[in-house]
């Protein structure tokens, strides 16, 4: 759990997602703090490093996590787990790049291939906003929808300078697959304001770096999602054409949770669409594990089923007990303890098709590490 | 035996602000009940013209829930308790049908002269917390969190939220007849939220599956383009408007009074000790009473509030009904709450009643009733939800639902609800409407609330004291 008001301020999460938290008032909280299911894995941890690490010019944390957001449709998961990586304080450019690789990297180890990584900026979208010269309200209102993923709202809005309404349209519709196509925008738009000339060169110099270490990637500016709190870099990861994880630069997360002003990025892989992909692991249980049966329930058959368990589970293989005498059929190996001397134990291999009766169990062991 | 059958189409009609209108708009459209008005004592209506209506008078505030459950096809109520069901649960089944074009007044975010806001846009650049006191819990968080509010806490009142600002809240979402209206209050209108009228609503499931076509064609006269029927999140221009100071100022004592019901008897209390507070009667409604000691503020708000209000230091002391102590104390076990002693009036007993129709006597039945499965979930509804929540709980009673509710919980029964948790001062109201009696819970009558930390305070312990021995006084 965490308080409410981590979440609330502008800058953190979009109203789409504070509308979906799971909120309540404690059981001490007649003085109207609410708490709240945890929303979002990066927030806290921006807590953590400003409540507990303070002062410490470089944190790299890592964490794994549920978070819990309402579901409407009954399709999906209310709760959801994540894992991810944050890396606090550091100049910009490196730690980003680190970030990126890192979670790559990440996927990659996991057997997942064809990934995908869109990325974008957060800077740059939000000084497209400022030359659309909006309210204050309209503005609001822009972001949202733009967060929750209306990038036509972007392009439907009319600035007064049609070389604005031009570079949206052509940031919207092109996607690029390399540094070049960022020196491409900024040589076909030269009088754009310095807010943006300054977001692009701080991607040009991010994808300039990828480049070089052969990282592939598409530069998507709809690749920011869902989270108000990226000031800079925003990257997402797909495969199989799912979201599979994602994070960016947000320098201003701390300084807003009264900590200092330390810049910070990270990423979050998202556990559900990643284990779909995953490669299936073979059932355990049918090809090595082992059912101990007792024949009869006396004390002596069970506390030599017992041992006899112990004596597998010390070996290194998984060893379960059944009593209830039904036929089980999920196990590679059966052992039933008879207790008759002087073979107490008859030993089945379901693959290899053999029966055998055994005097002990370090002769039960022998033909199990033969496999 | 339930009254109305299960094909009827249900429709709940209003109490209160509203009541007068929707009578008049049924008469016209000729969809009249015949007792429906502000003098009916009866809560159940038949229509003459369709034997297969049935309506029921229910509080506004249950309406927007009653047709969301499914336990009425149709209803009419304001736009501002349907809006305050919506912006928490927009994914319920309630349908809004049309405007009725008749309504006063709207739901604005107001903050008191004294608290230094003047714009709405200041509000989400404040750093330090913002206190919203609110009738619609719902509609105030929407509004904080649309205005990206940093950080507030709501405080949801059951009445007077107007009393709050500034000593006790930084803002309140209230509603009000007009901008002009909030300001001869001491109150700064920020923002109007949402206009208030009255509207048609239904339920999902009726609507999409049952033949509702009579009753509707009766409205299609007045069925017209929606006005406004969401949250506004753009930026109102402040009107220029002219605002009356409210006189306020920081006293070391403070004392919440209450309103309604309890109003009387506790003047007539007050009056027995011989504290001298001037301008606390029901006949004038003046929020805060004035006394000779200048080292004590007043206020009157609703008892229900008080315990939470103590609990949050914003008042030492309190007068209000050990019911909402309870009530209190069950929610906030560890609330710096404290009782005391009891006044000697209000006396009442929180009892549990079901229908005279039901083969039952006692909880243990209803247990016993509950595990055939024969009325299960059991559906309960009451003012007091943490004391039924409780009561049930300690019962053994599974499952249950609770139906929570804004008074007049006997309308419910049995329709609607299988057993309410409501006071009864006699129980003459029960037996008019065909309940019994199966448990008293507890007797409750009016008693004196402290802070804890209050009367620990080196600063106020004498004053407190002073005050405690008066108001003991009043007993002999």
């Amino acid at each position: 759990m965490e308080y409410l008001h981590l979440f609330t301020a502008m800058g953190t999460l979009t109203p789409s997602m504070l509308s979906k938290v799971y909120s309540f008032l404690d059981w001490d909280g007649w003085s109207g703090e609410r708490v709240v299911l945890r929303p979002d894995g990066t927030i806290p941890v921006a807590r953590l490093y400003t409540d507990n690490l303070r002062g410490q010019e470089l944190a790299r944390l890592f964490y794994v996590t549920n978070i819990f957001a309402f579901e409407g449709t009954g399709k999906e998961n209310r709760e959801r787990w994540q894992c991810g990586a944050e890396f606090f304080g550091g100049a910009k450019l490196a730690p980003d790049v680190e970030i990126i690789l890192l979670a790559e990297e990440v996927i990659r180890r996991l057997g997942i291939s064809n990934i995908g990584l869109q990325l974008s900026h957060a800077g740059l979208v939000k000084a497209l906003l400022k030359e659309l010269k909006l309210n204050p309200g309209e503005e609001a209102k822009m972001t949202n929808r733009i967060l929750e993923g209306n990038w036509q709202a972007l392009t439907k809005a009319k600035s007064i300078n049609p070389e604005v309404d031009r570079l949206i349209a052509a940031l919207v519709d092109l996607k690029g697959k390399s540094s070049s196509f960022l020196y491409n925008i900024r040589a076909s738009f030269p009088k754009v304001s310095q807010d943006f000339k300054a977001s692009l060169e701080d991607l040009i110099s991010i994808t300039t770096v990828l480049d070089k270490v052969g990282c592939s990637y598409k530069i998507d500016i709809a690749a920011i999602h869902g989270f108000e709190y990226y000031t800079g870099v925003c990257f997402k990861f797909l495969a199989a054409g799912e979201k599979i994880g994602g994070g960016g630069r947000y320098d201003n997360l701390v300084p807003l949770m009264n900590g200092e002003d330390i810049p910070a990025c990270g990423f979050a892989l998202y556990v559900e669409p990643i284990m779909k992909l995953l490669p299936q692991e073979k059932e355990k249980k049918g090809q090595c594990g082992i059912l101990i049966k007792g024949k009869e329930l006396t004390p002596e058959i069970v506390k030599t089923c017992f041992t006899a368990a112990g004596s597998l589970r010390d070996a290194g293989y998984p060893a379960e007990l059944d009593f209830t005498g039904r036929e089980e059929s999920n196990y590679r190996w059966t052992v039933l303890v008879s207790g008759n001397e002087p073979t107490p134990f008859t030993f089945t291999d379901r693959v290899r098709r053999r029966r055998r009766d055994a005097a002990s169990m370090a002769e039960i062991l022998k033909v199990v590490g033969e496999g | 035996m339930k009254d109305y059958q299960d094909d009827y189409i249900k429709l709940a009609l209003p109490k209160g602000r509203f009541l007068s209108p929707t009578a008049s708009l049924l008469a016209e459209i000729d969809l009249g009940f015949q007792d429906y008005s502000d003098r009916t004592k009866q809560y159940r209506l038949r229509s003459v013209r369709f034997p297969g209506l049935a309506a029921k008078i229910l509080q506004e505030k249950d309406i927007s829930i009653q047709v969301a459950v499914g336990n009425y096809d149709l209803g009419i109520c304001g736009l501002d308790w349907i809006e305050e069901l919506l912006v928490k649960y927009p994914a319920g089944a309630l349908v809004k049908i049309s405007s009725l074009n008749y309504g006063e007044g709207s739901i604005h975010a107001v903050a008191s002269t004294e608290a230094g806001i003047t714009g709405i846009d200041k509000l989400s650049a404040r750093r330090n917390d913002c206190r919203i006191v609110s009738e619609y819990p719902n509609l105030a968080e929407a509004f904080a969190l649309n205005l990206r509010m940093r950080r507030f806490r709501i405080f949801p009142v059951w009445g007077a939220a107007e009393a709050y600002p500034p000593e006790n809240a930084d803002l309140a979402v209230l509603w009000g007849k007009s901008g002009a209206d909030i300001a001869a209050q001491g109150l700064i209108p920020l923002k109007r939220l949402l206009p208030v009228t009255a509207f048609l609503i239904a339920n999902r499931e009726s609507l999409e599956n049952k033949d509702l076509s009579q009753i509707l064609t009766c409205f299609s006269s007045k069925l017209n383009a929606e006005p406004q029927t969401s949250i506004d999140n753009g930026f109102d221009v402040s009107e220029e408007l002219k605002v009356s100071r409210t006189w306020w100022q920081t006293k070391e004592i403070n004392l919440a009074l209450p309103d309604g019901h309890q109003q009387a008897p506790t003047a007539q209390f007050l009056k027995q000790t011989g504290l001298p507070i001037q301008g606390y009667s029901d006949e004038l409604m003046n929020r805060r009473p004035s006394t000779d000691l200048d080292w004590l503020g007043i206020k009157v708000i609703r008892p229900q509030d008080m315990p939470l209000q103590v609990a949050n230091s914003n008042f030492d002391l309190a007068i209000t009904g050990e019911d909402w102590l309870r009530e209190h104390l069950y929610r906030f076990p560890s609330s710096p709450v404290k009782k005391l002693f009891a006044l000697g009036f209000g006396a009442v007993k929180i009892v549990a009643a079901v229908s005279q129709e039901m083969p039952v006597t006692n909880i243990d039945e209803v247990r016993a009733l509950v595990q055939s499965s024969k009325l299960a979930p059991l559906k309960v509804t009451s003012e007091y939800i943490n004391i039924a929540d409780k009561y049930l709980r300690d019962n053994h009673i599974n499952p249950y639902r609770l139906i929570p509710t804004w008074g007049a919980s006997e309308a419910f029964l049995p329709e609607d609800a299988d057993m309410l948790i409501d006071n009864v001062q006699t129980g003459k109201t029960l037996e008019h409407h065909k309940l019994k009696i199966i448990d008293v819970l507890f007797r409750s009558s009016a008693c004196l609330i402290a802070n804890r930390y209050s009367l620990a305070s080196s600063d106020k312990k004498e004053k407190m004291e002073f005050l405690r021995q008066k108001l003991r006084a009043g007993l002999n």
